[in-house]
């Protein structure tokens, strides 16, 4: 049974259609990973699957039911990590991933920090976000995510900027979050490395005819 | 798992803004002293005579508010937009107007409430007898709490255009017009020792007019702006 589908997506950028005639489905357990070239609108469908972006034709399904922007039932079962980890530079580590998780859930700074420490960000938690790289910026909005209970993540760029002990925490986590019962949806180009059976692979090709 | 009720959420948003604002003071700060500044400027550039002044210190007050609250207004909800805040609030699946409405609540105890409270100091200078005080800070306290809900509104239409600042103030300044006039003319009257309930009135309509409307305008604003 599919939880979430995606039929006959169609989405413009002025003339140029960015999205053309999209159709996956996508079951408890599997990690769909959007792969192609840049500008191929691997963003532009992260954002169409939030509500963030109205598609012009088409319709998204959780659970079997159409979803929109003002859906909070379903907004509520998913987790959307942006390309750049919507963290405040002000903030410590600690600090963002506590208001951010603390939106949608109720959280303890115990989690928080056991969270902090299962992405390998306990060392700066307490730094501000401002001094961090980039990569430990994103292992903090994994902490966010990893405390998080939506059941559907979608992740644009999960392991840029991250080293190779980052990227395997990362897709540790996902694997955990599949094995759960989770989805996610992954734009990236890296491979990433999940068991057997659990990844979906969709292509756009980018290049309008 | 319990999902957080509404009002939680929305002191969530109060607390954290709060938070960001004690780690950059100025942007608080910068406000308050440009109301500062302008209305001192009136007694060295105009005359010291408390008599004459005192006939300015309505439209001197309002209008120097007015500028200051629209100065707080451009980073309303603009850094929210550009780190990501903004998104993560729609996909939330929280009410975008509540948490919006609490933004805005925000910004309002950091900029309109200080301006009122500092408005004996500057009233003082622009020769406002003391029993006048109480009057203008009730006028002023119902005015820019319309201030800063009108200004959500227009901070929420600006967001999709890089240099929002001007167009901001344009789209936002005639809708403040109706404040401009009451506070003006509530303040002429406290000074004049009269009643000024007419004017409190038409503020406080302004006031609950903007709490119940202009959230709604702001969320729907947002959302097309993160297109």
């Amino acid at each position: 049974m599919s939880e979430l589908t995606a039929e006959n997506i169609w989405f413009y950028r002025g003339d140029y259609p960015v999205l053309k005639a999209l159709s996956f489905a996508l079951s408890a357990g599997e990690c769909l990973q959007i792969r192609g070239p840049n500008g191929a609108g691997k963003t532009t469908l992260l954002r169409v699957l939030t509500g963030l972006l109205q598609a012009e034709e088409g319709v998204v399904r959780w659970q079997g039911q159409a979803t929109g922007a003002r859906d909070s039932g379903f907004l509520a079962s998913l987790a959307y990590l942006p390309h750049q980890p919507p963290l405040k530079a002000e903030l410590t580590g600690a600090e963002n991933v506590h208001f951010a998780v603390g939106l949608r859930r109720r959280c303890t700074p115990q989690d928080v920090r056991a969270a902090l420490r299962r992405v390998g960000a306990g060392a700066f938690a307490d730094r501000p976000v401002r001094s961090l790289s980039a990569g430990q910026r994103r292992r903090v909005a994994f902490a966010a995510l990893h405390l998080d209970t939506a059941r559907l993540w979608l992740l644009d760029e999960p392991t840029t900027n991250l080293d190779a002990e980052g990227q395997s925490m990362v897709c540790e986590l996902l694997e955990q979050h599949l094995a759960g019962g989770g989805l996610a949806v992954a734009a990236t180009h890296q491979p990433l490395a999940l068991s057997a059976g659990r990844l979906v692979a969709l292509e756009l090709s980018g290049v309008g005819e | 798992m319990s999902a957080p009720g509404v009002f939680r959420v929305a002191a969530w948003v109060v607390q954290r803004d709060l938070r960001l604002a004690t780690r950059r003071p100025s942007q608080v700060l910068q406000p308050l002293a440009f109301f500062a500044v302008v209305t001192l400027l009136f007694p060295l550039g105009y005359t010291p005579e408390l008599a004459k002044l005192r006939a300015i210190a309505p439209g001197v007050l309002w209008v120097a508010a007015l500028l200051a609250s629209m100065l707080a207004l451009e980073s309303l909800f603009r850094e929210d937009a550009e780190d990501g805040t903004l998104e993560q609030f729609v996909v939330s699946g929280q009410p975008l107007t509540l948490l919006l409405f609490a933004k805005t609540a925000t910004h309002w105890l950091m900029t309109g409430l200080p301006l009122t409270l500092m408005a004996p100091l500057v009233g003082g200078a622009l020769g406002v007898p003391f029993a006048a005080l109480g009057g203008i800070l009730s006028a002023l306290v119902l005015g820019t709490i319309s201030l800063s809900l009108i200004g959500a509104v227009g901070a929420g239409l600006t967001l999709a255009s890089r240099r929002g600042g001007v167009l901001l103030s344009l789209l936002t300044l005639p809708l403040a017009v109706p404040v401009l006039i009451f506070g003006a003319r509530a303040t002429e009257l406290a000074i004049a020792g009269d009643s000024l309930t007419g004017p409190l009135y038409l503020l406080g309509a302004v006031a609950v007019l903007g709490v119940t409307l202009a959230p709604l305008a702001a969320a729907a604003a947002v959302r097309i702006g993160l297109e």
